[in-house]
């Protein structure tokens, strides 16, 4: 199925509805649908529509005037320098750029076709002549860089027919409200920003955009616009639990929180529960949502509900307690299995690579062999199941550490690290060492006026873990390094680390920092 | 016919549209309102048929386990959607939590 029938759909349900707003600005889905089809008359003839910018009315436009246009959409980070834009679109030579003003002129002087986004907006709006709408999904709609954490960023394809897969699967046409609003401040570029907009197109509910993160502004914005929904990403879950302490410290709580606020979803990355235990705690009345998914997979496969939150929350089993930390179960259509490395299934409880099947599962990548096996895709993603099917994350796989022989998550010892009270932030990395293969070390972030105690904090982890799992180093870091998304840069903790240590590096029995 | 996801149908006899969204691997014959559904740029040439006329929901999915068949509605209408002459049922969908 071809996605632009999910706006079809919501159009011919719900014209005169507020499909997307941002500040004053707004369009109906009636004047959305207007608008797809000027953007696909100013993109014929074009291989490709790139969109580089921050959240905004042009991106909507740009989504679905391209699949108007019958050409895929390539969302691009708008904090790349323009050298690393250039690369990626002399990739695709015959792509129409819609890019910001201040950002526009440079794209053009490097030989790109671009139109600064004010000036596709109101000409897109301007309207054109409605096509046929395309039913086969076949063809490609987003070509989409993964982040890279681990390697260098490439582009996946996904089609049609993977996102209405997701799309079908996850939410009910028409299920929204007339009174729904969703906050949306996750970027356009990242998967969520794109599963976002085609459910809640589906859902028919208003969409409003903050075109920046910032937890006061967004808590400004969630009041003033009776923000019902809202998706945000682990940082920024962490800045709205510090807005919320700091008006409850003076207060102020009951001024500052949403009323409205009735789902709050997180994800694409790691959620300490610290900061979920802070947030249920001020935001009682919201029902709170963790989401896993990969950009492969057309966004969310597992979701760990409002009601599984609370059951954990409450326990004192502390397997059901554990929950809070984990990805939930995951949607119907999907299908999870956890291997080893010799690609055998291993039982529930056993860590291995998490593999996923399913209609919106693509595995594969521009310019690349697809990776699918049987349909399975390998999120090289180290986790395991528990015995009533909940997933747990424990990272990336290359981020796994061998210490003498022993895998070692690093989310395991950062989840106990931030439980510290002197611990603000932590990264836990392998580095190389002549006698166990890695050492463990530990890059941390201390709370303001705490004082830097490295035997204390390994003391803390040996506690709760084994000496095995226990840092053998413990640095300390002004900051750590993050994507735009909230996704810890590990590779540059670790050659920041390796950097510091230099010469000097000791080997075992080893020493603290 | 012969069905493939991704193929718009509409009926010959109302405003329902629909798109197949699971296709079984052999031939069906799917009707709406008493009449074969026709090619979703065809012109609607039939009349209702009053025992098959409890019509159609946009946004609903209506599906056929055995068969392996299912079609989403992207446009309601009067008739009421047969595979085989057999009567479709809506798909019910578990409410699941809110991701997005």
């Amino acid at each position: 199925m071809h996605a632009l029938l999910l706006l079809d759909m919501a159009v011919a349900t719900s014209s005169d509805r507020i499909a997307v707003q941002q500040g004053d600005d707004r369009l109906t889905y009636g004047e959305l649908w207007a608008s797809v089809w000027g953007a696909a008359e100013m993109v014929a003839g074009a291989t490709h529509l790139a969109h580089i910018g921050p959240n905004g009315l042009a991106f909507p436009v740009a989504l679905f005037g391209a699949a108007a246009a019958g050409i895929p959409l390539i969302p691009l980070n708008y904090r790349l320098s323009d050298d690393q834009l250039d690369s990626m679109l002399r990739a695709h030579p015959g792509a129409i750029v819609v890019a910001e003003p201040e950002r526009a002129p440079a794209l053009a002087a490097r030989g790109h076709r671009v139109a600064d986004t004010a000036t596709f907006l109101e000409q897109a709006r301007a309207g054109g002549q409605p096509g046929e709408v395309p039913g086969d999904g076949e063809a490609i709609a987003l070509l989409l860089y993964t982040s890279g954490t681990t390697a260098a960023p490439k582009a996946a394809v996904l089609r049609h027919r993977h996102l209405t897969a997701y799309v079908l699967g996850a939410v009910e046409f028409g299920g929204a409200d007339e009174t729904d609003a969703v906050l949306v401040s996750v970027p356009p570029y990242h998967i969520a920003g794109v599963a976002n907009l085609l459910s809640n197109t589906y859902l028919g509910r208003r969409l409003v955009y903050l075109d920046h993160f910032d937890a006061a502004r967004w808590m400004e914005a969630a009041r003033e616009q009776q923000i019902t929904h809202a998706m945000v990403v682990p940082t920024m879950l962490a800045r709205l639990a510090d807005l919320l302490d700091d008006a409850a410290a003076r207060g102020e709580l009951d001024h500052v929180r949403p009323p409205s606020l009735r789902a709050l979803s997180y994800g694409g990355s790691r959620t300490p529960a610290t900061v979920l235990e802070r947030v249920m705690a001020r935001l009682p009345e919201t029902g709170l949502t963790n989401a896993y998914g990969l950009t492969e997979t057309s966004s969310t496969i597992s979701v760990l509900g409002p009601d599984d939150h609370q059951a954990a929350f409450a326990s004192d089993d502390p397997a059901v307690r554990g929950r809070l930390s984990s990805a939930g179960r995951v949607l119907p259509g999907v299908e999870v299995e956890v291997r080893d490395p010799d690609g055998a299934v291993v039982p529930a409880l056993e860590a291995g690579e998490i593999f996923v099947r399913g209609e919106q599962v693509s595995g594969e990548y521009e310019g690349r062999a697809p990776v699918l096996e049987d349909g399975w895709f390998p999120t090289r993603d180290r986790g395991w199941l528990d015995d009533d099917g909940f997933l747990f994350i424990e990272g990336r796989s290359d981020d796994t550490i061998i210490r003498g022989g022993e895998n070692v998550a690093p989310a395991e010892i950062e989840e106990v690290l931030g439980r510290h009270p002197d611990v603000e932030s932590c990264a836990v990395v392998g580095i190389d060492d002549e006698e166990w293969g890695q050492r463990i070390a530990a890059v941390v972030v201390l709370q303001d006026g705490a004082a830097p105690d490295a035997e204390d904090l390994r003391t803390f982890v040996r506690a709760a873990l084994r000496s095995t799992k226990t840092p053998d180093l413990v640095a300390f870091v002004d900051e750590l390094p993050y994507t735009e998304t909230g996704k810890l840069l590990r590779r540059d903790v670790r050659s920041d680390l390796v950097r510091s240590l230099g010469s000097t590096a000791p080997s075992a029995p080893a020493p603290t920092i | 016919m012969e069905l493939k996801p991704g193929t718009k149908l509409r009926s010959d006899v109302c405003e329902t549209q629909v798109i197949v969204v699971r296709a079984p691997a052999g031939a069906v014959e799917l009707g709406c309102g008493g009449a074969p559904l026709i090619a979703a740029d065809a012109d609607p040439a039939g009349t209702l048929d009053p025992e098959l006329s409890d019509g159609s929901l946009i946004g609903k999915r209506y599906a056929d386990e055995d068969l392996g068949l299912e079609l989403l509605c992207t446009r309601g209408g009067a008739g009421t959607l047969t595979a085989n002459g057999v009567t479709l049922a809506i798909k019910g969908a578990k409410p699941l939590p809110s991701s997005d």
